[in-house]
């Protein structure tokens, strides 16, 4: 992965000491930049040093900022991961409550209403979901703010960059509570496809699961519907739905590109956007390696979470 | 020896003679397409009905495009900027003053063109890589597994964002850029299929028979995972068309004045309060096509793939 990230870097045209310097530097300053830089060393001897690089941390200045990468992303970082978290938790919830409502009652109107719904979902531009949002919600109705992550008179002095997160945790609820405001519509903007994604495999993993022989005989046995439908049915049709979860993060993260960009949320896909406008390229390839990296964490996390729900599953 | 014949079977029919008499294998993945109530079983499918119609208004709407579009989709009269929706222009104008259903009309041909080009690249590309990978299997097999497993691990739009970086801002590059992020799930598809297949009777028997590499595999292999390929392909088109407005609406696909959806929207965040016609309509008009082509390929999957179906 670091090898691809790399050579795409590596591919862009244009010359990073050349961007550094502007124009107007001469040919000599250019020159001796790019040696510092290394840019003159042959390629597998710049891949040792980006590697030696990654691994301590260092992902390289900012041609804009002329600040560490690392620094720079990790301050927004937690932006795109806030985002990112409330709305998988938004996508998992309902599209595991449509899934369940539309296999349980399969082939009513209900059931062709949620599945005609999860299809256009999957169908949406979430760009242009996110215009028509703010269109109603901030500019029509004014509910909801229009963007950022707070209030442009509210100051935020946290430890960490986790707004809602760090406020809720410390009883600010005045900041809580505004935080959230503003991360409903980006938020629903970007779970709309792992939304729906969600609902479809849900109702077609339950339906396997209400055939089953254990599912009549739990009805037999007299039990409520809600309970055999949710704690017996439920139980055994989470595992297709939980790799799948796992496999939308990396959707939500790209999503995130153009979700923070309409939302001007102050995240890491915003950042990326701008640095590519600038051809600032140590910043998209730390952008890029750190979205990667967080997408092969939680399909890793997916890993172990298999374990929880099946327990017959076990990893050497 | 006697019972191989050297002829070959024709394309997508029935294997060598030298597979027997024998029906062909339950998992065989071309059985599904070659019969011939394939058509009457698509027409029977409600959505894929559906889908098929949105797609041949998409397709007509952009053949047509000079014939029916109402007005010049590039030059607009400043005098009419910003108009909303009325009997002259239906879907009202845009901040140059240009019609925005006139726009619309012939951006189908663009997002069409943008689908069809990109799954065209993917297609081709993840068919050869996928199909040759199996074939040959071994070190070469593994090696190129890998590269498309750190393909797939990338975020699809980040992987285009970063391609589209490197080759420019352009609706060519950025379907090129559409199509290579596409590649690595037909490769996967393929070489599953190949893996079954290369196994089978009648590729054996085509080996025996003297057939090259290069004629088993577009002979005999091929023709037999093509269902699988048919319904990727449909659903891909949905999904490039998405992907390559939300390029366009970054900035980095088509550029103006070119009547692009994706493009179209990039520049009516602007005006979102004084002309939610600019927003609205480009957008409808994305969904609408993407929601085609998927209604036709869940149809195309369900009714030439049922293994697939969810």
């Amino acid at each position: 992965m670091l090898v691809v990230i790399f050579l795409l870097m590596r591919a862009i045209p244009g010359d990073p000491a050349r961007l550094m310097l502007g124009e107007r530097a001469s040919p000599e300053q250019v020159e001796a930049l790019r040696e510092q830089m290394g840019l003159n060393d042959p390629l597998h001897v710049q891949f040792a040093a980006f590697l030696g690089d990654v691994l301590r941390g260092d992902l390289g200045t900012s041609l804009q900022s002329r600040q560490p990468v690392t620094a720079e992303l990790m301050a927004r970082y937690p932006a795109t991961v806030e985002l990112a978290i409330f709305a998988m938790l938004l996508a998992s919830a309902l599209g595991i409550l449509a899934g369940v409502v539309s296999a349980v009652w399969r082939n009513s109107l209900l059931d062709y209403g949620v599945m005609a719904g999860a299809l256009v979902g999957v169908s949406m531009p979430i760009f242009w979901l996110g215009l028509i949002l703010m269109m109603f919600f901030s500019v029509r109705l004014q509910w909801l703010p229009a963007g950022g992550r707070l209030d442009a008179r509210m100051m935020w002095d946290g430890a960490t960059q986790f707004v809602v997160l760090e406020s809720l945790l410390r009883g600010q609820w005045t900041t809580f509570v505004t935080g959230l405001r503003h991360l409903i519509l980006p938020g629903i903007a970007l779970a709309t496809i792992p939304l729906s994604i969600i609902a479809r495999i849900t109702r077609s993993s339950m339906l396997e699961v209400l055939n089953l022989d254990y599912i009549r005989t739990a009805r037999a046995k007299g039990l409520p519907n809600w309970r055999v439908n949710f704690r017996h049915a439920l139980k055994n049709a989470l595992l297709p739905v939980v790799t799948i979860i796992g496999l939308q993060v990396g959707l939500l993260l790209g999503g995130a590109v153009l979700t923070e960009t309409i939302f001007s949320w102050p995240g890491i896909g915003r950042y990326i956007v701008v640095a590519i406008g600038a051809r600032d390229y140590p910043v998209v390839q730390g952008g890029i390696l750190l979205i990667t990296l967080g997408m092969i964490l939680v399909n890793l996390l997916v890993d172990l979470i298999y374990t929880l729900i099946d327990p017959r599953i076990r990893y050497q | 020896m006697a019972t191989v014949t050297p002829k070959a079977p024709a394309p997508g029919g029935p294997p060598n003679p030298a597979a027997g008499a024998t029906p062909p294998p339950a998992g065989d993945p071309g059985a599904a397409y070659r019969g011939p109530g394939v058509l009457r079983r698509l027409l029977r499918h409600r959505a894929a009905v559906l889908g098929g119609t949105i797609v041949l208004i998409i397709v007509l709407t952009a053949l047509l495009a000079d014939v029916i579009a109402p007005y010049d989709p590039i030059r607009g009269r400043l005098a009419d900027m910003l108009q909303p929706p009325s009997p002259e222009h239906w879907m009202g104008t845009d901040e140059q003053g240009r019609d925005i259903l006139s726009r619309i009309i012939h951006g189908s041909r663009i997002s069409l063109q943008v689908g069809l080009v990109a799954v065209g690249i993917s297609l081709t590309t993840g068919t050869l890589i996928g199909a040759v990978s199996a074939y040959f299997g071994g070190w070469f097999d593994l090696l190129v597994m890998r590269i498309i497993d750190i393909l797939l691990a990338f975020p699809s739009i980040l992987l285009a964002i970063a391609i589209t970086a490197i080759l420019g801002p352009s609706l060519t590059n950025a379907m090129i850029a559409v199509g290579i992020v596409g590649m690595p799930v037909y490769a996967r598809l393929v070489r599953a299929s190949v893996l079954s297949l290369r196994e089978q009777d009648f590729v054996q028997a085509a080996r025996a028979a003297g057939g090259g590499h290069g004629r088993i595999l577009w002979r005999h292999i091929l023709p037999n995972a093509l269902a699988p390929l048919i319904v990727q392909s449909t659903l891909s088109i949905g999904t490039a068309m998405l992907d390559a407005a939300g390029l366009s609406f970054l900035g980095l696909g088509a550029q103006p004045p070119a009547p692009e959806w994706g493009a179209m929207l990039s520049g009516a965040q602007v005006y979102i309060q004084l002309a939610p016609w600019v927003v609205t309509f480009p957008g409808l008009a994305i969904m609408v096509a993407v929601l085609g082509f998927n209604l036709l390929g869940d149809g195309l999957r369900d009714v030439l793939d049922p293994r697939l179906r969810r």
